[in-house]
């Protein structure tokens, strides 16, 4: 099994708050120099960092709007000078919302959120696998959503766009699987996070066959094992972490 | 015809063929990529490493119009 290599950088995008930062926090407690992003929140991303740092690991926030593809193809040199290493980890976490029924769902509101949650992390793991491959080590894990494989009304376009995410780590994981690259999904259930306290009420909560909503830090321990090197064999799949929604 | 030495761009293509899983006894001008097992993905590399040694950017279009060693050898050549 091959290690990973000394200094490596794992990239986590929106990683100001909620899944971002904790999956940043678990990655950094493994071993991982972690370049956390930001587009809106730069404290968010300043206190990720201050709590890695705490902790004895190696951390830098990166201001970065995902949908902006200049500045995507620019980060991997941003945060390998800004952290000394390559960047042998990415974590596309960035995500939007933006709901309204299919029949009335604006043009915007659908572009928005296929532009953040799915083509850009396309256009970051083209980029990251470059390397990955060359250096015979990556790890990709991409943040999806039990939404997708399910249905949820008010959510065609995130729908759309998580299934997409999904397909696409497949395909990409396929390609690339010989080369010590691994490309998988996460898909969380309902978390509570500042983007969802609009939406779990205690109805919801009753589905959930774990009767609770999951935390980031849930969803940040299935990101930092599929980062490690004991998930070597994982790849171009998808860990549900639902509390058994999907079941 | 670039300034580059196409001994030099040989070297670098054999080696990134070699490391691929080529048999190094296999590798001629006259070898095509489908006869040494090299697919799309280690051509896809070749062109990455390329890119590094000489500064000439192969595009995926590029990449599928050729089919032997020596084809690889004589386009680099040709932008280097």
């Amino acid at each position: 099994m091959r290690m990973r290599p000394d200094g490596a950088v794992a990239l986590v995008t929106g990683a100001s708050g909620g899944i971002g930062a904790a999956s940043a926090r678990a990655l950094a407690a493994d071993g991982w120099a972690v370049a956390v992003t930001y587009r809106s929140d730069p404290e968010g991303a300043a206190r990720t960092v201050d709590a890695i740092q705490g902790g004895g690991g190696h951390a830098h926030a990166l201001d970065l709007d995902v949908t902006d593809a200049a500045a995507a193809a620019a980060v991997f040199t941003r945060a390998q000078e800004a952290l000394d290493g390559p960047v042998l980890g990415l974590v596309n976490n960035a995500g939007v919302r933006a709901d309204d029924l299919a029949m009335s769902l604006s043009d915007e509101a659908w572009d928005l959120v296929l532009a953040t949650n799915l083509t850009a992390a396309f256009r970051l793991t083209r980029g990251a696998l470059k390397g990955m491959v060359r250096a015979r080590y990556g790890r990709v894990i991409n943040i999806a959503s039990v939404v997708g494989p399910r249905a949820n009304a008010g959510q065609a376009n995130y729908a759309a766009s998580k299934a997409g995410l999904v397909g696409f780590t497949r395909t990409a994981g396929v390609e690339v699987a010989r080369r010590g690259v691994t490309v998988n999904a996460v898909a969380p259930g309902f978390i509570a996070t500042d983007m969802t306290t609009d939406v779990i009420d205690q109805e919801m909560l009753k589905a959930i066959p774990a009767r609770r909503a999951g935390s980031p830090d849930d969803v940040a321990a299935g990101v930092a094992f599929l980062a490690s090197d004991a998930a070597a064999y994982v790849t171009a799949t998808t860990l549900f972490i639902d509390g058994g929604l999907t079941a | 015809m670039g300034t580059t030495d196409s001994t030099k761009i040989e070297d670098v293509v054999t080696k990134a063929l070699t490391d691929f899983g080529a048999e190094p006894g296999d590798i001629s001008r006259d070898a095509s990529f489908e006869a040494l097992d090299i697919d799309s993905l280690d051509l896809a590399e070749l062109a990455q490493i390329v890119e590094e040694e000489f500064g000439v950017e192969l595009k995926s279009d590029d990449i599928r119009g050729i089919g032997t060693v020596g084809e690889a050898i004589d386009l680099i050549a040709q932008r280097a």
